[in-house]
Parts: C-alpha cells; sequence; structure tokens
C-alpha cells in the first residue's frame, strides 16, 4: 500500500515537470521575451546586455532548471501585459475560482449521486425516464448557453439574483471569500449552478450505469437469495461497491471543473483564474497562461492523489494483505 | 416437502414468449439431496430461479404449483417472499470469488443475515458465526472472521459462502453449480460438507450441475432435463446405471469413464464424419498428398517459463513467478500425449510456449529434431508456424466474429502459400468443412451463426488446413456439452489415425485424456509429476499426486453400470 | 425472418425506437440544410451586397412587425436568420467532422497499436494521454489557440483560424478514442483468434487493421457520435469565448456570442433562434449516441 502510493506520488511528479515542461517551452519559444518585456527605446545592446543577464544565453537544460527552482520558491516571473508579479496575479484570482469550483461539485455530487441511485434502482420507472431525458438534453446544453438561460431567467426577467461580478466578499486571513455574506451567495449561486449542471449530468449518468452494473453481480444476488434487507443490499452493499470507480472517474472530471470554470466566469465576469487566463491569451501574455497551466495541474495532480487515497480506503484489496 | 408442480416459465421476447420450461415436476424430501442435470440449456438454473423467487428479468412463472412444506411460494407478496429468503430456503452461487461482498468482512456479512432472520444481538450474532465457521471447517475462526473476502482461497471462500447460505437453518438450499470453479480436492471437500449438512441438519439440497460424476456421488436422487422438460427422475443409481429415457442413455453413452478406455463413444444420429461426401476425400487427398515429410515428434528438455511478478514494495525485488518449472517431455511421433493438470499448474503456458506466444526462461524445444526458438527470436516465417496448430478451448472466441467461415479457413491457404488460386481456395475449404463433418454450404455464412460444437468443427478444419504434422489442442471440449464431446473427440480420433499427426491433449479432465492418449503426463504447479503410458499410469499411477486425483474424481461407480 | 432480424439487430431496434428516429430526422434536416445552404439560404451571410441595413432587426413571422419574407426575422445588419444559421452550423459540421476526423485516425491508431504491443509502447502512449486528461478538451484548445497567436504573424492569423480551431478540438479529442480502443484490444488480444493469427505469423499490421479493428468497431462508433457532439460544443464554446471564428464567418458559436448584445433588448429571436438551432442539433446527436451504446451493450436491453 505504502508502495501504492509512492508510486502515483512518483508519477504525479513526472506529470507536474511535463507541465511544467510545457510552459517553459512556451515562455521560451512563443515569441521573444526581450522584445516582450523592452520597449521600442531599448538599444540592441541593452536588449543583449538583459538578455545575459537573464540567462537566456544559457543552454536549455540550464535555463529550465532554473525555471523549475524558481517556480518551487514562488518565483513565477512578472506578467508581459500588467508588470505585475504574476504568482500575485494569480493568488488574488485562486479563492474566486476555488469557491466555484467546490460549491459546484458539491451541488453535483449531492443532486447528481442519488439521482443515479435512484434511477438505477428504478429503471422502468416514470420519474426515471423523465430524469434520463433531462440529463439528455442536458449534456447537449453548452454550460455557456446554461449560462445565459439562467441570468436571462434569474436576473433580467425575475430579478432576483446579480447577473455578473462578484460581490459581498470578507477578507479571512487572506483569503477573499464569499460564503459569508447573503450577498456574496447571491452572486456565487448562479456560476455555481451552471458549472454544476454539466457536473452533475456526467455524475448521475456515472453512479446509475456502475449501481446497474453492480445490482447484477453475484454478491448483490447471494444477499437477496439470503435475504438480506433490501435496503442494506442497496445502500450498504451495492452503493459502496459503486463508489469505486466513481471516485476515480470524479477526480479525473475535476480537470473538467476547471475547464469549464472558464466558460462561466466568462459568462459571469466572475473574477477568477479562469478570466485571467482568457484575458492572458487575447494579450498573448505568455507567462500568465504558462503559470496557469502548471497551478491548474498541480490541483489536478492533488484532487487525484486524494483520490488515490479514499480509494485506499474504500478498497480492502488494496489496504489489507493476503493471509 | 418442497413440491413443484407442472412449473412453466416464460420469458417474454420480441418474437413473443418464449417458453425456458415447461411441465417440470419435482419432490424434494428433508436432508435429501436432489440432483438437477442436464446440458447447456436444459432450464435446470431455471428450476432453482423460480423456486427462489430470483428469476432474472424479465422472466416469469406462467403456470404451476411450487409449495415448501405448506407455504405456496407463487402466492407470496414479494415482500413476504424476500422474507423468506434465507429464512427457509437458501442458494449457493458457483463462483465464490464472485458471490461475496469484497467490501466487508465475512463478520459483516454473516452477522447481517443472522440478525435478517432472528432477534439475535450484535454479539449473540457474532458467536453463531464463530461456531458455524468452525463447523465447517475453518480454523481460527474467531480471529479469521474479520478478514475480507480476498484474504480467503477459493475451497475457503466457497465454505464461507456456505456458512452464509447455513446461518440462518434453512430447510432447502439451491446449489447451482456449487463446486464446477473448484480443484478436484476443494470439490471433493466441499462436496462431503454438503452430504454432511444433508445428513446432520437435515437441509435438502438442490444441486444442479453438468457433472454426471458429482451426481453419481452424492445426489440421493436426480431429475434429469432437456430443453425445460424433465426426462427422467428417479433413484441416482436406478437413473445412471439404468436409464429408461433414451435422451439419458444416450447422455450416459457420452461420458466418458474414467476406470476403462473405450474405442470410440457412441453418439447418437452419428453426423457425417471423415471424408464421407466426394467432396470430402478432396480435402482428405490434399491432407495426404502434403503430408511427404514423416511424422514429427516434439521434445521439451529442461524447459522452465518464469513470469515478472508484480511489484509490491519499494525495497524488495519480487520472485518471479515460475509458471513451468524444468519440464521435460517427449511426444512420440504419431501419437497422443495427454496432460493433464489442474487449473494454475501451467498447461497453457506450456502451449504458448511451444507456439511462440511465450518465451521461455531457459531449457530447449525441439520439433522432429530441429530446434524450435524462443517465442521472441522465432521468425515470422519460421516453418514451425505452419507445422504446429492449435485447437484453443473456447470456440466462441478462437474464431474472428466479423470473418465468414469463407474467409477463416482460406486463410491458411493463401498464407503458407499452398494455393494460389482464389476458387480453388474456396473449394478446398468446402472440401474441409465436409471432411469434419459440417455441410459445405456453411461457407458463407458467420460463426455466431453456428453451436458451439459446430464451431470447434470449424476450428479443427482451419488447422487441418495449415497442413499441419503437429497439432495442440488446449481444453478442446471443455467448453461443450458432454454429448458435444463425444462427437468432437471422436472427430479428432479419426482425423489423428488418418493423418498420422502427433498430438499435445491439454485437459484437466482425466477421462477424457485416458479415452484419447497414448501417453499421459501430470502437471502440479508447473512440475510434472509423472509421465508414462496412459494405461499404465490410470492403472497403477506412482506419483502420491496422480492417486489423489485419480481418487477423489467423482465418477459413477462401476457397479452401476448397466450391461453392454 | 428470425435470422434475418437477428443479422440487422441494429435497423429493428432502430425501427422501434421512436427518440432514435425523431433524432435521426432532426439531425439529417440539419445536416442536409448545412450542406446545401449555398442553394436552400436566400442570401448569402458573407456576401455584404446580398442583405441590407434596412431590413435589419425584423422579428419572425409570427410576431408584429414581421416581414413574411424572412421567416425567422433578420439581425441588426438585415441578415436573414435562416441563412445565417444554415451557413454557422455548415461551418461548425465542416470543423467538427474534420477535427473528429483527425482525432479519430490518431486515436484509434495509437490506441490499437498501444493495445497490440503493450509494454512500454503503451506505457509512453498512456502517459501522454494522462496529461492531455490533465489538460482538458477547453484548456487544450485555449492554449493552441494562445499558441497561435504568438508564433503566427497578424496577417495569416485570420486566414489559418479555421485549421488552428479544428486542430485544437481534434488534438483535445483523441484522448478517447486511444482510450476506448486501447482497452477494447486489450479485451480482443485475450480472444483465441488473435493469437491464433499471432501463432501463424501474420503482420501486426493486418492483425491489427484486418482481425481486431472490425472487432472493436462498435465502441468506436459510439465515441464517435458522442465526441461529434463534443466537437460541436466546444467548437460553440471557443466561438462564444471569442477566441473561435470571427463575427465575419459567423458559426453557430458566433452567432449566439452576438445575439448575447441582444439579451438585455426586446430582439430575443436573434439569440435564442441559433442557441436552439445549436441544442437541437447536439441533443440529436447525444441521442442517437444512447440508441447505440445500448445497442453495443447487450446486457443493457
Amino acid at each position: 500500500m505504502v508502495y501504492f502510493i509512492l508510486k502515483r506520488l512518483v508519477q504525479s511528479v513526472f506529470v507536474m515537470l511535463a507541465v511544467a515542461f510545457l510552459a517553459f517551452s512556451l515562455f521560451r519559444f512563443v515569441g521573444d521575451p526581450i522584445s516582450q518585456m523592452t520597449g521600442v527605446e531599448t538599444t540592441v545592446a541593452d536588449q543583449e546586455r538583459l538578455r545575459e543577464d537573464l540567462g537566456l544565453n544559457d543552454p536549455f537544460v540550464v535555463q529550465f532548471y532554473r525555471f523549475t527552482t524558481d517556480m518551487l520558491q514562488g518565483d513565477f516571473g512578472f506578467s508581459y501585459r500588467t508588470r505585475q508579479p504574476v504568482a500575485d496575479m494569480i493568488a488574488d484570482r485562486i479563492p474566486a475560482t476555488l469557491e466555484l469550483g467546490v460549491v459546484a461539485l458539491i451541488i453535483s455530487l449531492i443532486v447528481g449521486i442519488p439521482a443515479g441511485v435512484y434511477t438505477a434502482l428504478r429503471p422502468r420507472g416514470v420519474l426515471t425516464q423523465g430524469i434520463l431525458l433531462t440529463t439528455l438534453v442536458g449534456v447537449s446544453i453548452p454550460t455557456f448557453v446554461i449560462g445565459i438561460m439562467l441570468i436571462f431567467i434569474f436576473g433580467v426577467q425575475l430579478g432576483w439574483l446579480p447577473t455578473f461580478g462578484r460581490n459581498g466578499t470578507v477578507q479571512i486571513g487572506g483569503w477573499e471569500s464569499s460564503l459569508f455574506t447573503v450577498q456574496g451567495w447571491r452572486s456565487l449561486i448562479l456560476p455555481a449552478v451552471t458549472l454544476g449542471v454539466y457536473q452533475l449530468t456526467l455524475t448521475m449518468r456515472l453512479v446509475r450505469a456502475e449501481m446497474m452494473e453492480v445490482m447484477r453481480s453475484d454478491y448483490i444476488r447471494f444477499g437477496m437469495a439470503r435475504g438480506v434487507p433490501m435496503g442494506r443490499l442497496h445502500y450498504r452493499h451495492a452503493l459502496a461497491n459503486t463508489m469505486v470507480p466513481v471516485i476515480t472517474i470524479i477526480g479525473l472530471q475535476f480537470g473538467g471543473v476547471i475547464a469549464f470554470s472558464i466558460v462561466t466566469e466568462s459568462v459571469f465576469q466572475w473574477p477568477g483564474m479562469g478570466l485571467l487566463f482568457l484575458e492572458s491569451i487575447r494579450f498573448v501574455d505568455i507567462p500568465v497562461m504558462g503559470v496557469y497551466l502548471v497551478v491548474i495541474a498541480f490541483f489536478f495532480v492533488l484532487v487525484n492523489l486524494i483520490v488515490d487515497l479514499l480509494y485506499v480506503a474504500i478498497d480492502p484489496r488494496l489496504r489489507v494483505k493476503d493471509l | 416437502m418442497l413440491v413443484i408442480k407442472d412449473l412453466a416459465v416464460k420469458f417474454p421476447s420480441r418474437f413473443g414468449d418464449v417458453t425456458a420450461i415447461a411441465d417440470v415436476d419435482m419432490e424434494i424430501r428433508p436432508g435429501e439431496i436432489h440432483g438437477l442435470v442436464g446440458e447447456s440449456g436444459a432450464g435446470k438454473s431455471t428450476v432453482g430461479a423460480a423456486v427462489i423467487g430470483l428469476l432474472s428479468q424479465p422472466g416469469y412463472i406462467a403456470g404451476g404449483e411450487i409449495t415448501l412444506g405448506e407455504t405456496d411460494l407463487r402466492a407470496l407478496s414479494p415482500e413476504a417472499a424476500h422474507r423468506i429468503r434465507g429464512d427457509r430456503i437458501s442458494m449457493i452461487f458457483q463462483d465464490p470469488q464472485t458471490s461475496l461482498n469484497p467490501l466487508m468482512t465475512i463478520e459483516d456479512q454473516l452477522v447481517e443475515t443472522i440478525q435478517a432472520h432472528s432477534d439475535a444481538t450484535h454479539s449473540q450474532a457474532v458467536t453463531r458465526a464463530v461456531d458455524l465457521l468452525e463447523e465447517i471447517g475453518i480454523k481460527n475462526a474467531a480471529s479469521r472472521i474479520k478478514a475480507y473476502p480476498h484474504q480467503f482461497s477459493g475451497g475457503m471462500r466457497q465454505r464461507v459462502v456456505i456458512a452464509l447460505a447455513i446461518c440462518t437453518d434453512p430447510e432447502l438450499i439451491i446449489a447451482d453449480e456449487p463446486t464446477t470453479a473448484l480443484d478436484v480436492a476443494v470439490q471433493s471437500q466441499v462436496l462431503a460438507l454438503i452430504q454432511r449438512l444433508a445428513r446432520e441438519r437435515q437441509i435438502a439440497f438442490m444441486l444442479i450441475t453438468h457433472d454426471i460424476g458429482v451426481i453419481a456421488q452424492v445426489a440421493d436422487r436426480v431429475t434429469v432435463m432437456r430443453k425445460g422438460r424433465v426426462m427422467e427422475t428417479g433413484e441416482t443409481q436406478q437413473v445412471l446405471g439404468a436409464p429408461d429415457h433414451p435422451y439419458t442413455q444416450a447422455l450416459m453413452d457420452a461420458v466418458p469413464p474414467l476406470d476403462v478406455k473405450i474405442d470410440r463413444f457412441r453418439v447418437p444420429e452419428e453426423a457425417p464424419i471423415a471424408g464421407e461426401g466426394p467432396t470430402g476425400n478432396v480435402a482428405e487427398a490434399w491432407l495426404l498428398e502434403g503430408q511427404r515429410s514423416e511424422m514429427l515428434g516434439l521434445t521439451l528438455d529442461h524447459l522452465t517459463v518464469q513470469f515478472a511478478a508484480p511489484r509490491t514494495s519499494l525495497f524488495r525485488t519480487p520472485a518471479p513467478y515460475v509458471a513451468l518449472d524444468d519440464v521435460s517431455l517427449t511426444v512420440r511421433p504419431g501419437t497422443i500425449m495427454g496432460l493433464v493438470g489442474e487449473s494454475g499448474s501451467g498447461k497453457s503456458t506450456l502451449a504458448k510456449a511451444i507456439t511462440g506466444l511465450v518465451s521461455p526462461t531457459s531449457g530447449t524445444m525441439q520439433l522432429g529434431g530441429d530446434d524450435l526458438p524462443y517465442g521472441k527470436t522465432r521468425g515470422r516465417r519460421h516453418p514451425s508456424r505452419q507445422l504446429i496448430q492449435m485447437v484453443f478451448q473456447d470456440p466462441y472466441s478462437s474464431l474472428n466474429s466479423r470473418h465468414t467461415i469463407a474467409d477463416i479457413l482460406e486463410e491458411p491457404l493463401w498464407f503458407y502459400g499452398f494455393v494460389s488460386d482464389a476458387r480453388e481456395r474456396r473449394r478446398l475449404a468446402a472440401a474441409m468443412l465436409e471432411l469434419v463433418g459440417m455441410a459445405p454450404e456453411a461457407i458463407d455464412k458467420y460463426p455466431h451463426q453456428f453451436s458451439g460444437g459446430q464451431r470447434q468443427r470449424v476450428a479443427v478444419a482451419r488447422a487441418l488446413l495449415a497442413r499441419p504434422r503437429f497439432l495442440i489442442c488446449d481444453e478442446p471440449t471443455s467448453a461443450l456439452d458432454v454429448s458435444i464431446q463425444a462427437e468432437i473427440l471422436n472427430l479428432l480420433k479419426d482425423l489423428q489415425s488418418t493423418f498420422g499427426l502427433s498430438v499435445l491433449f491439454i485437459s484437466h479432465n482425466l477421462s477424457v485424456v485416458r479415452q484419447m492418449a497414448d501417453d499421459t503426463a501430470v502437471l502440479r504447479a508447473g512440475r510434472i509429476e509423472e509421465v508414462g503410458p496412459t494405461e499404465d499410469l490410470y492403472e497403477a499411477p506412482q506419483a502420491d499426486y496422480t492417486r489423489e486425483l485419480l481418487a477423489l474424481t467423482p465418477v459413477m461407480p462401476k457397479a452401476w453400470r448397466r450391461a453392454g | 425472418m428470425r435470422d434475418w432480424l437477428k443479422r440487422y439487430e441494429p435497423v429493428w431496434l432502430f425501427v422501434h425506437s421512436p427518440a432514435a428516429i425523431v433524432a435521426a430526422v432532426i439531425a439529417i434536416a440539419i445536416i442536409f440544410g448545412a450542406v446545401f445552404a449555398p442553394w436552400i439560404a436566400q442570401v448569402d451571410p458573407y456576401d455584404l451586397s446580398s442583405f441590407s441595413l434596412f431590413d435589419g432587426l425584423l422579428p419572425p413571422v409570427w410576431e408584429d412587425g414581421a416581414n413574411p419574407k424572412y421567416l425567422l426575422g433578420t439581425d441588426d445588419q438585415g441578415r436573414d436568420m435562416i441563412s445565417s444559421i444554415l451557413y454557422g452550423a455548415r461551418l461548425s459540421l465542416v470543423i467538427g467532422i474534420s477535427a473528429l476526423t483527425i482525432a479519430a485516425v490518431l486515436g484509434v491508431g495509437l490506441g490499437l497499436a498501444a493495445g497490440f504491443y503493450g509494454g512500454r509502447f503503451d506505457a509512453v502512449v498512456m502517459r501522454i494521454a494522462d496529461v492531455q486528461l490533465a489538460l482538458p478538451a477547453i484548456l487544450t484548445a485555449l492554449l493552441i489557440d494562445g499558441i497561435a497567436r504568438g508564433v503566427l504573424p497578424a496577417s495569416v492569423q485570420q486566414d489559418v483560424r479555421v485549421a488552428v480551431l479544428t486542430l485544437a478540438i481534434a488534438l483535445s479529442l483523441w484522448v478517447n478514442f486511444a482510450r476506448t480502443a486501447r482497452a477494447s484490444t486489450f479485451v480482443q488480444m485475450q480472444k483465441e483468434y488473435v493469437q491464433a493469427a499471432i501463432m501463424m505469423g501474420q503482420r501486426p499490421v493486418r492483425i491489427m487493421f484486418v482481425h481486431i479493428l472490425p472487432n472493436i468497431l462498435g465502441p468506436l462508433l459510439v465515441i464517435m457520435t458522442v465526441d461529434l457532439a463534443s466537437a460541436i460544443l466546444l467548437e460553440a464554446t471557443l466561438s462564444f469565448l471569442g477566441i473561435g471564428l470571427p463575427a465575419d464567418s459567423p458559426s453557430l458559436g458566433t452567432l449566439i456570442r452576438i445575439g448575447m448584445q441582444f439579451l438585455l433588448s426586446g430582439e430575443w429571436w436573434i439569440l435564442w433562434i441559433p442557441t436552439l438551432f445549436l441544442v437541437a442539433l447536439v441533443v440529436s446527436i447525444n441521442i442517437l449516441g444512447d440508441f447505440l451504446r445500448d445497442v453495443f451493450n447487450p446486457r443493457l436491453r
């Protein structure tokens, strides 16, 4: 088991290195950093000196090493566009995106898992057919359209909720949170639902498929044959076995949450990392793009490590040795 | 106690209802082990599922009566039926690997079952569970009860399954192929346990199986089914030893005996075999013409195959898994060498090493005096790739389901450069179909349009079309019903003697090997335990392991067999 | 008759599934309209001379003040909505289908080879796929777009937009094909017909494409359908984010982005009609994908 975790850790380090390499290549080869940093009035000699000072003439490997070690020490370089340290820019935006993503994920789980279980246990019910049809339409509506529709209904027509922006935030130890005021929740709820809907449909369909698979298994049929109460069979036996694959895939879906947070943030002008990334693309702000990548990959790796630990906690086959 | 009358089960399908079983009558008394035997499609599992009320969707009981004691099982509400399950009727499934919830301890699964049917407190339930495990032969039950299913071996797991089935003191247990997934030694222990439970606790068993030997060994009475109907029912000795019904007679004729070698199996309405039609002769002539080279033997010398075990620790390199350990074996030219062994003994690895799918770690292999290179170094055009052909176990997986029979059969003809003319290839392929006992018109169909036995004939035809001199048969009949098995074994025997093939015949079934092989080798955990002429080996086994295998294989007592 | 039905079971199931029929009709109608847009549409939205500002902001025929010449109304430039949508769908489909083709060829090829050879080759392909998974579709597409902006001179950028977009979408979809093909190939590799072919000494290319590929087409077809829907959604999303296609050659996503400007004003049709079209197209394709999934998964029946 320790070996299993260690192996995953080593794999994670390699994924991080690969992404760091990608980010570094972006920085180094897409456009010339020097011409981005200096104005037209800088002489060629000055540019050359700057190039030498920054170590851009060093061998590639040395540069990559420096890039990685700088990053590990929290030095992420400067934005071409705003001239601010990228680390600060990203750090400012992390709380907004993280709160949005986590709330969306929670929405998708607390609705998606029960719905998946219900539709699996009553495959022929009318409500099941209704839910399935709704989710089929759900996965077919692009996230941005869902956002627009929610804005139109709750913001424009009913006027209940704000249509864009992040208001009512509170500073808690350097973390700007919208979870502690009504105003904050009012601005958070529409983007979170928008982002959650797509994950919700995926979660539900996955839980349903796995649950139906498990319900056909021998140990469930054996449980029925020896009269174990149905409720216990469904929720203790079947659901636990369903969660093993579901957890893995939810971990992988975290990437999806991040990706669609870009769209959601754009629709709602939510000041998170996604919006920053979009702006950096529009202005070809390479350092910000690169760092965003690395940060996203870091979260992805982190979530999947947590998933691995959960996996070990749930499945005794990974935890307990053979007698 | 259990009485079934005129039971009929139907499955609705888009072509209307399909009758799975009809007119089934059966009676099981307390403490009786009642065998329910039949080939695939006989509907024996459907009877069991109907009794316990777990018919797979969308099947339903269309008529008849099922009563357990005074209770009419058909009249129960779903809730009442669920309460009866476990309490009065329980069930044992085939595969102990999948019958237990992998995420719960044995204790939790036993306790929840006991508590579902009694008012026992948790600690009372645990005590009962531990006692029960001890009773069915699990030592140190008090500590092992905390273990998860994956921590038990297959045989122990089946004991746990049985403990779960009897922990609520049911009157009737439906055992659906309870020993099919087990090795001979474990099978005999589990059968003994079932017999003891029937005798001591007066539990009635409905023992569903396709294995006549198992029935003969433990069943008090037996019901023979075929295509959803009961053929015959009665005392086991009478039904198996002196069957009344022609079907039972034919079935018993097809069962290979362990204690005597017979020349051919008696097969009812025997299909045309071996070159009866005019075109079959064409194929036979073609094969004989290509066989100018003499008969080829195979010699294995100190062959060892190791696989790297998966790494589980950072500091230790795991010891490699030894699949074959210093195996030396000689298949004499033109004879059949039988290779018996239980699952995991390395039989299939041996076949793969010879055919080049697996690379040995050390040792040599020689075909007719020429070295066979190891798998990795054997060229794609090496002559052995044509000379050695193989008939596989599973006829549903050995033929490409997206290719027609013509595609499948013509492939060796052009691939080995035997026949360059397309029309000639097709003619020869059709002729070969006839030689193996199939209609030449079958050539334009797809594999899924044929039964398992017919597919296996096609697989044999494909092997022959490569003009082999050495044939490996890896469990060629273990996926087939007994009556089909008899036909295929007859066919293989005929072809072997007509064309002077050398054969390596691999099987876990001792009786089948006795009927087929000139010499026999016994393989256990990668090592050869014993090798010798078949009759000597069966009549006077030298190794303890061989003796044990022969003694524990369930067979019908000799005395039962009717004269003639 | 029974045998015939068994052989053509998908056809039988299709005829008996109303949802699949409706979905197929809608999808085929939209695709037909898109393919023949130049002959069906009354104006060419790319040709400024074919429409006039005087016809701007006309509502659909069932509203007051409509011009029966424009069934679904016009946008602020006076373009006929139907024509814009047909041309937009045409562009969306061209990009979606080309991206899908590239992704399928790349993914199936790599997946088959990874499953067939296993070992180190498999490990390398799957690690690349893992990294690709850590960078989901939209992110990959955005990234490629950003790189293209950085590398290509501004003058070329507009011309290669469609190519960049197609490539970006293709790169983010190949993993699906590769993983499915690999998993299915692994299953087939255990089958004895493959072992028989290897034993004979047949060439790996023949084993992969003549023996294995026909047996894994089912799951691949499902992925193909579902991913066509994804590709169309992805294109629409990228265009909506403003980094896809420019306003002068609008795809469905661009039309929706333009329509967003009218979200708060009364001209609802400029936003909602293209949206409805996009959703109808994607829902239909997804229903067909679900249908195929059921057809190829006999256990669910």
